[in-house]
């Protein structure tokens, strides 16, 4: 511990600066694929249950939680970028 | 472990599709690229195009052939599969995020164009009924007139 705090004390203001985006970068990131990851596993165990129950109903059922994962993707998408743009 | 007995592919069906839109859509975003970030921003959006492009054929073609064989696979495949196109993206923008001949902007920029614009279009297409789960049936030559 106390090494690190050494080590952070030597860094110059450009080194702190990067590091901090860095850090920054990879919360943005990782707080981003939560929440898709959460939505994603509500609606395939949703559709499972909606497929178990209507078996005809299994391609229908299927579109539409292919196209709601595609949308709930694009939030985790949004945070990548983010984490890219940030992590420049 | 259920067996889901439905053969029928509707989300390769629709993601086939959504192939075939950004094929037309494509030439707006690569002349839009160029336009605002030069020859970087032409290779930025053809990279962002084509991975997005990879990441739907593989989400349909894992969720199509996991439905074949059960839920529970079903279920792993999906999850297993955000996570593996999560690490897909990253392994292929990570190592080009600073390169001179690709414009990281524009990169990101047609990816989440790409996504969300295909994903919208694709929407009036899908007809999700019973009938046709996947897109909407086609209308084909002349329209029948009524017999009497």
């Amino acid at each position: 511990m106390e090494a690190i705090s050494r080590l952070v004390a030597e860094l110059d203001a450009a080194d702190q600066k990067a590091a901090q985006a860095a850090i920054g970068a990879g919360f943005a990131y990782g707080l981003a694929a939560i929440g898709p990851g959460v939505g994603i596993g509500y609606v395939v165990g949703k559709a499972i249950e909606a497929m178990a129950r209507q078996p005809e109903a299994a391609g229908m059922v299927r579109t539409t939680m292919f196209l709601g994962i595609a949308f709930t993707e694009a939030l985790a998408l949004i945070g990548f970028v983010v984490f890219i743009l940030l992590g420049l | 472990m259920t067996v889901v007995t439905d053969t029928a592919q509707p989300e390769v069906e629709v993601v086939w599709d959504m192939v075939r839109r950004a094929a037309l859509a494509s030439p707006v975003l690569l002349v839009l690229g160029f336009a605002i970030w030069g020859t970087p921003g032409l290779v930025g959006a053809a990279y962002g195009l084509l991975l997005i492009v990879v990441n739907f054929v593989g989400s349909a073609s894992s969720i199509a052939w996991a439905a074949r064989r059960s839920q529970v696979l079903l279920m792993v495949a999906v999850m297993g599969g955000y996570l593996f196109r999560l690490a897909f993206l990253f392994a292929t923008v990570w190592p080009v995020r600073q390169v001179g001949w690709i414009s990281i902007h524009s990169l990101c920029a047609t990816m989440l164009a790409t996504h969300l614009g295909l994903l919208v279009w694709e929407i009036r297409f899908v007809s999700v009924s019973l009938a046709h789960p996947g897109l909407k049936p086609r209308r084909t030559g002349k329209i029948q007139s009524r017999r009497t």
